[in-house]
């Protein structure tokens, strides 16, 4: 060996984990009816609140949740990032919006895309509603809603976020 | 409300690390990769293998390399009978902590060997080099029983 060969300077690790992932109740109930193109949360028997995605449970109650109720389409932004580093592996082109959304009707949020709006001017109170596949891509997945887009409604003042009932919001 | 169909599905979570290796794990590596072993001198005058870049002792940066032999003593050991996908052999192997000659502290590699029997502590190992080597621990394919390296 008297050849001069490079130094390693660097070396590639990768760390593959993988899961056999069982939905469970809850879940598997609410996976079914978003192929169906519906959102269905449940609501919890002692606080009323509303839970979407449902767990099967109240965490703040410690109690079973088991009573479906479906919720709009709508929602209200309650909190947002905006992502400019790319993610190895994420099909998505940053910069991009990644928002806490709270559904009418609901009481809780979830995380999904913002799209279509101005990335400047997002804000907590926006009012935003799905935008969906076409019906014959529909599966059992979050992602049968491509992303959420702006509605051209007035805001959500901040301490009726999480209030909005699911017939919409009124000023 | 109905009975809920069973949802499950296969899943990875993939952290796809890449890291530098600095000045002393760096050429630990390009020395493997030219088949040597190379260990670093503390400060106590011990060889640690692979080598460290602060001293145990006194956290001074070590530059002192060393290179070591290829065959060393089983100081201890484990046998794997049902090797997993992750492990470097798909039949039963052992985790050695192998103290090579010229060395002051064991260092951790594969030992093969064809049955648990065949495998005590302080038998003599010799390194077993792969066929392609590229700078990473597995240039050392695994030790043998000294003897069997060829
Ligand atoms: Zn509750």
């Amino acid at each position: 060996m008297s050849e001069e060969r490079e130094m390693i300077t660097g070396i590639e690790v990768p760390i593959y984990l993988k899961y056999h992932f069982t939905a469970g109740e809850a879940t598997a109930r609410f996976l079914s009816q978003v192929r169906q193109g519906k959102l269905v949360g449940q609501r919890c028997p002692s606080c009323n609140n509303v839970y979407l995605p449902p767990r099967g449970s109240c965490a703040a109650c410690g109690v079973a949740t088991t009573e479906e109720v479906e919720v709009a389409d709508k929602c209200t932004v309650e909190s947002f990032t905006i992502v400019y580093i790319p993610i190895p592996g994420n099909p998505i082109q940053p910069p991009y919006v990644i928002a806490n959304l709270i559904p009418d009707g609901a009481n809780i949020s979830f995380i999904h895309l913002l799209s279509e709006c101005d990335n400047d001017t997002v804000h907590r109170g926006q009012r935003v509603q799905a935008v969906w596949k076409p019906q014959e891509e529909w599966d059992y997945a979050m992602d049968n809603i491509r992303y959420f887009k702006p509605l051209d409604e007035p805001d959500v003042p901040s301490e009726s976020i999480g209030k909005v009932p699911v017939t919409g919001w009124e000023v | 409300m109905s009975q809920p169909e069973l949802l499950s599905q296969d899943f990875e979570l993939g952290f796809t690390y890449t890291r530098s290796t600095g000045p002393v794990v760096g050429r630990f590596l390009t020395d493997l990769r030219d088949r040597i072993i190379v260990g670093i001198k503390g400060s106590d005058g011990k060889v640690y293998v692979p080598p460290m870049e602060y001293d145990p002792v006194t956290a001074e940066e070590l530059s002192e390399f060393v290179e070591v032999g290829q065959s060393g003593e089983v100081v201890s050991w484990c046998w794997v009978k049902e090797p997993r996908d992750s492990h470097p052999s798909a039949v039963p192997f052992a985790w050695a902590l192998i103290k090579l000659d010229g060395a002051d502290v064991p260092m951790v590699h594969v030992l093969r060997a064809s049955a648990e029997s065949e495998v005590s502590t302080g038998m003599r190992v010799t390194a077993r080099w792969a066929e392609e080597t590229r700078g990473f621990i597995t240039d050392i394919d695994g030790f043998v029983a000294a003897g069997d390296e060829s």
